[in-house]
């Protein structure tokens, strides 16, 4: 009874973390799903760079001359073509004008779209430079990329908040459930296993994994899309910690009744899916009425999502996010306080 | 400690019946008690699970509550092994109640309850190691291992194991304290005859090292082979206790004679009486069983009272009588009502 592999929290926890690791659905539902989503929802919301506007000369007299002036220059991609095939670009969008030489310079084009009117503007520019306009009141632009508020900003760290309440309370609900069912918690009753360790142990291999599934969104993030960390990593690490010990309180006070997978499953759902739509991890929850805004910030999931997003997009300190950490807190002490007085062992 | 048999002073009742009951006195003054509980009660809503039930078990011995399923045999041991609250009566075990010593009681019992699942993707001795860290006294797997003849698949996955491999193993996980007492619950259902011979030949060997065993069987077999004394349960009520072969010789005759008529004729009870060697007379669903105290009387007679008749017999089986007939000739009804 020395050494510490021997003491019941350390072999209760390495079961359950052994028995994780050996699902390599649950692999990839906690480790790699989140990383995919973050991909894709990257990807389809990035900022692009600027695209050149897409401009057709019509061959005729002069279109050669035209061409060369519009190939120089910038933001202008134009390609020669005879008229009828010009035009049928022109009505599918493929070209955004025609532009015809001449003595005097035809642009043919849409006004109501917006590229049409954005092409009218470059091609005339670019032309009237390239026969010598001078700008009388010089204009220099500066490109501007924010980094911090992007969409892929906005989204990973409300993906890391969403990713410790699934897999607390999936981890610890399902888990506990499971063996009730398979009457695996009533054997343990029977021996000495003192039930504050069998509690302890959750927590114990929770706190495990929480690193893993933390860091690999937040490393993905940081690496792929250069979404900053801009608070200390000890905050970001304890905001994490308090959510995970949040929601395995929550998860707790869900499973501490239901008797079937079935039934601790429907009531998963119904705790979190309207956290997941009401806390803003896919869109700012400022587009709900004004009404249920204080509704929808005291949710657990609001509140880790903020914080986290505070100290890692704004580099919030202890001080900055403290009543975001007092709603977690109150939720998971009052779940955990309310789940060991209904828990049924058996 | 002394002799000092009783922590529940009240218990001094005792069936009626059964030449058991002339000893018991005599061994329980010099025997130590194992498990004590008087008029045992379970009542969920209308069912009478367990309905007062009383139990001596001594330490060293094997007690079997042998009954068909649904009898209260589960609940039962599980109220003794602290698991359910029993309405009614306090239950001591190894002297203690568990209301003060649950801590010291749960270290000095083993278990093994019906249909426990393990985890399925943890291996035997990961299982066994973890069930062995709740436990204050080191302890030795390869023993265990080796107890129940699990070594070879102490690297599998519980999933990979047969019926008679997680049975083993659930038996394994409630020796691995080396317990004062063993408590089983239906240990060998749905066996096949081997993993079932191997199971009882583990609990012999715990027996031999001076544990005492409490289990549930359906298996009237089983208890033979194993009980040093049998509590036939039905209705949650114990309908007859005692050792395999008082109960047995309680029917007043070693062989049983079964048979049917293929006619509907009918040969009355006092014909059948008269047979020689006959004992008891049963019918069941147009079939009659004969206990006989002498049956290579018995059956000449039976057939020279059919030839005189001209009936016909469509069977016709004997056998040693068993606790099933014990059981039959008490309810009426079969152990396993298939």
């Amino acid at each position: 009874m020395s050494r510490i592999s021997d003491h019941p929290i350390f072999q209760l926890a390495l079961c359950r973390v052994k028995e994780f690791l050996r699902e390599p659905e649950a692999v990839f539902w906690v480790f790699v799903f989140p990383v995919l989503l973050a991909l894709a929802l990257g990807f389809a919301f990035s900022n692009r760079a600027p695209e050149a506007v897409r401009v057709a000369v019509e061959r005729g007299p002069g279109s050669s001359e035209l061409e060369a002036m519009l190939r120089s220059a910038s933001e202008v991609e134009v390609q020669a073509l005879d008229a009828e095939d010009a035009y049928d670009l022109l009505r599918s969008g493929r070209v955004a004008l025609v532009a015809r030489a001449g003595d005097t310079v035809e642009f043919r084009f849409d006004p109501a779209r917006s590229e049409g009117r954005l092409a009218r503007l470059v091609v005339g520019d670019a032309l009237q430079k390239a026969v010598g306009r001078e700008d009388v009141w010089e204009v220099r632009a500066i490109p501007v990329t924010d980094v911090g508020s992007r969409y892929i900003d906005f989204l990973i760290p409300g993906l890391i908040g969403m990713n410790i309440m699934s897999t607390a309370m999936w981890g610890i609900g399902f888990r506990i459930v499971r063996k009730r069912s398979d009457r695996l918690m009533k054997r343990l009753l029977a021996s000495p296993m003192r039930k504050s360790h069998y509690l302890l142990s959750h927590a114990v291999s929770r706190v495990f994994f929480l690193w893993f599934e933390v860091g690999v969104v937040l490393a993905f993030g940081y690496f792929a899309f250069g979404v900053p960390i801009r608070g200390s990593l000890l905050l970001l690490a304890f905001v994490a910690l308090l959510g995970a010990m949040t929601f395995s309180g929550i998860g707790l006070l869900v499973a501490s009744r239901a008797k079937t997978i079935e039934g601790v499953s429907g009531l998963m759902n119904f705790v979190m899916i309207p956290m997941w739509v009401c806390s803003g991890v896919f869109f700012a929850y400022s587009n709900f009425p004004e009404v249920v805004q204080p509704m929808i910030a005291s949710l657990p999931l609001t509140a880790l999502r903020d914080a986290l997003r505070a100290v890692m997009l704004e580099g919030a300190t202890m001080a900055g996010i403290g009543s975001m950490l007092v709603i977690m807190a109150l939720w998971g002490v009052g779940s955990f306080g309310v789940a060991l007085k209904v828990f049924r062992w058996e | 400690m002394g002799w000092n048999v009783c922590c529940c002073p009240h218990m001094r009742q005792w069936l009626p019946g059964l030449a058991y009951s002339t000893w018991v006195p005599l061994i329980a003054r010099m025997r130590k008690l194992a498990i004590e509980c008087t008029a045992l009660k379970k009542h969920y809503g209308s069912v009478k699970a367990v309905d007062g039930l009383d139990l001596q078990v001594f330490v060293g011995e094997c007690f079997g509550m042998l009954g068909p399923n649904g009898a209260g045999k589960t609940t039962a041991i599980e109220m003794i092994q602290g698991l359910i609250q029993p309405d009614a009566s306090e239950v001591c075990v190894l002297e203690r109640s568990w209301r003060r010593n649950e801590r010291e009681l749960r270290r000095r019992i083993g278990t093994q309850l019906q249909e426990t699942k393990f985890a399925e993707k943890l291996t035997v001795s990961e299982t066994l190691r973890l069930f062995g860290s709740f436990y204050r006294k080191a302890f030795l797997l390869e023993k265990v291992l080796d107890t129940v003849q699990l070594q070879e698949k102490r690297d599998s996955w519980v999933s990979k194991l047969s019926g008679g491999q997680k049975q083993r193993l659930s038996v394994a996980c409630a020796l691995i304290c080396e317990p004062d007492l063993l408590f089983l619950d239906e240990p060998t259902t749905g066996l096949d005859p081997q993993s079932r011979r191997q199971l009882w030949d583990t609990i012999r060997d715990f027996r031999r090292s001076g544990g005492t065993v409490m289990l549930t069987t359906h298996y009237m077999e089983e208890a033979e082979q194993l009980c040093d004394r049998v509590a036939i349960v039905d209705h949650g009520q114990i309908i007859a206790l005692g050792s395999p072969r008082d109960l047995v010789a309680s029917l007043g005759a070693e062989d049983v004679v079964e048979f049917g008529f293929e006619e509907d004729a009918t040969v009355s009870d006092e014909e059948l009486q008269a047979l020689p060697g006959v004992a008891g007379i049963g019918r069941e669903d147009g079939r009659v069983r004969l206990t006989a105290r002498r049956v290579h009387q018995t059956v000449p007679a039976l057939m020279t009272l059919v030839e005189e008749r001209g009936l016909t017999l469509n069977e016709l089986v004997t056998h040693r009588a068993s606790l099933e007939d014990v059981f039959l000739s008490l309810t009426g009804r079969h152990l396993r009502d298939e």
